[in-house]
């Protein structure tokens, strides 16, 4: 989906929020909701796919507006839910007030079948596909065209495994980029490296 | 007003939202609160940046290590006893030379070699980081007190998928000859990130 979580490149934001050893954590409340969430992983509730994509689905002005380990507890409350291990009402009850959660999800898809075998130094292009559901494609590369710089073993196609439909692992390609051409005329020179899945290329001859 | 004040003032606090699932998941059995001490103890004892630090010093003093760290990161890393989730099935190291300066990111989340680098910092997870550095590098970088000669080449490192990625900064000058320990006190979680460099490099 073209999510708000979608960030790279979008514009006005300002300067990052830095300093030397900065903490992970803030709050005590912090680690308890990734212990949560891992131990929901660990117990097989969700995958990661899942967890990422029940982040995603959050409503844009809450997902801007929550700390980033409010969209953990977040999308740990909606999969609860959606899974039938817990109702909102409990949790409402339980925390004695509203306690948002994400909105549904659209369809996911599995594997594209036309999906080219590569290797380093051969020259792809990201097909242009617009994914209702989970997919792990940022928009600023779809239609690009780059070069492939490594190979990854095979993972679990996220397209798929975010939504409970079967579907073979895929390699992954770090694919790069120039930011030029990723961002005519409005961005820094650099290589921009993308971990891409092969469902999300085509081989450019 | 913004359309989704009434959400905000009828939500429960954070807080309480995390001590409802908690609870719920106490009453199912799940023991929650020893996990939740377990996982303290891993991300306050074992998920250091140290641990790469270690790596870097290593690869910088034992040219067969790095060759096996640049080949296959996570077997190479393995061999000083440590590990990785068994999602990271592949760690690749970015090498930082006089003429390329290695950076990496999340824009869509967080993703991150915590279990080597160190859980990401704030700033990692936060939206200017993840919204700019893909497109204004050589900005953000010297924002953040990083300036790159103009000859430096950049290279971004976007982790979309399940690959992770570390950064092995440069060995400064007037370093020979010292113990692995002590260069590894020279490196930070934020150099491994590649938003800061080793000083005299």
């Amino acid at each position: 989906m073209d999510g708000i979580h979608d960030m790279g490149g979008r514009q006005g934001f300002g300067r990052v929020r830095y300093a030397l050893k900065a903490q992970t954590f803030h709050e005590p409340w912090e680690k308890r909701v990734n212990a949560l969430y891992s131990l929901a992983v660990k117990c097989g509730i969700f995958n990661m796919d899942e967890y990422r994509h029940a982040i995603e689905r959050m409503e844009p002005r809450h997902y801007l507006s929550a700390s980033y380990y409010e969209r953990s507890l977040t999308s740990l409350a909606t999969l609860c839910v959606e899974k039938g291990i817990l109702t909102r009402e409990e949790l409402e009850r339980r925390a004695q007030g509203q306690f948002p959660l994400s909105m549904p999800s659209a369809p996911g898809r599995g594997n594209v079948e036309t999906r080219p075998t590569l290797k380093p130094g051969d020259k792809v292009r990201v097909r242009t596909d617009h994914v209702p559901g989970h997919v792990r494609m940022p928009g600023y590369i779809r239609g690009k065209t780059g070069v492939v710089v490594g190979v990854s073993p095979k993972y679990p196609f996220p397209d798929a495994h975010a939504h409970g439909i079967h579907a073979e692992d895929e390699p992954t390609y770090d694919v790069r980029f120039n930011a030029e051409e990723l961002w005519p005329h409005d961005a820094d020179p650099a290589h921009v490296h993308v971990g891409v899945f092969e469902s999300y290329l085509e081989r450019v001859s | 007003m913004p359309d989704n004040i009434h959400i905000k003032l009828n939500t429960a606090s954070v807080e309480a939202r995390v001590d409802a699932i908690q609870a719920a998941f106490e009453e199912r059995g799940m023991k929650p609160a020893e996990f939740i001490g377990e996982f303290r103890e891993l991300a306050e004892e074992k998920w250091l940046p140290e641990n790469g630090a270690r790596v870097c010093a290593k690869a910088w003093t034992d040219p067969a290590f790095k060759a096996r760290l640049m080949a296959n990161g996570k077997d190479a890393v393995a061999e000083l006893g440590l590990s990785m989730p068994a999602h990271h099935r592949h760690l690749v190291v970015l090498e930082n030379t006089a003429s390329i300066h290695n950076v990496i990111v999340c824009t869509l989340c967080s993703c991150t070699a915590f279990s080597i680098i160190g859980l990401p910092p704030d700033w990692y997870k936060d939206l200017e980081y993840r919204a700019r550095v893909v497109r204004q590098s050589r900005t953000v970088l010297k924002e953040m007190g990083l300036e790159l000669p103009a000859s430096t080449e950049i290279r971004v490192w976007d982790t979309t998928a399940d690959t992770r990625y570390m950064v092995l900064p440069m060995r400064p000058s007037g370093t020979e000859g010292w113990s692995e320990e002590k260069l590894a006190g020279l490196i930070s979680k934020d150099m491994m990130i590649g938003v800061a460099r080793v000083a005299g490099t």
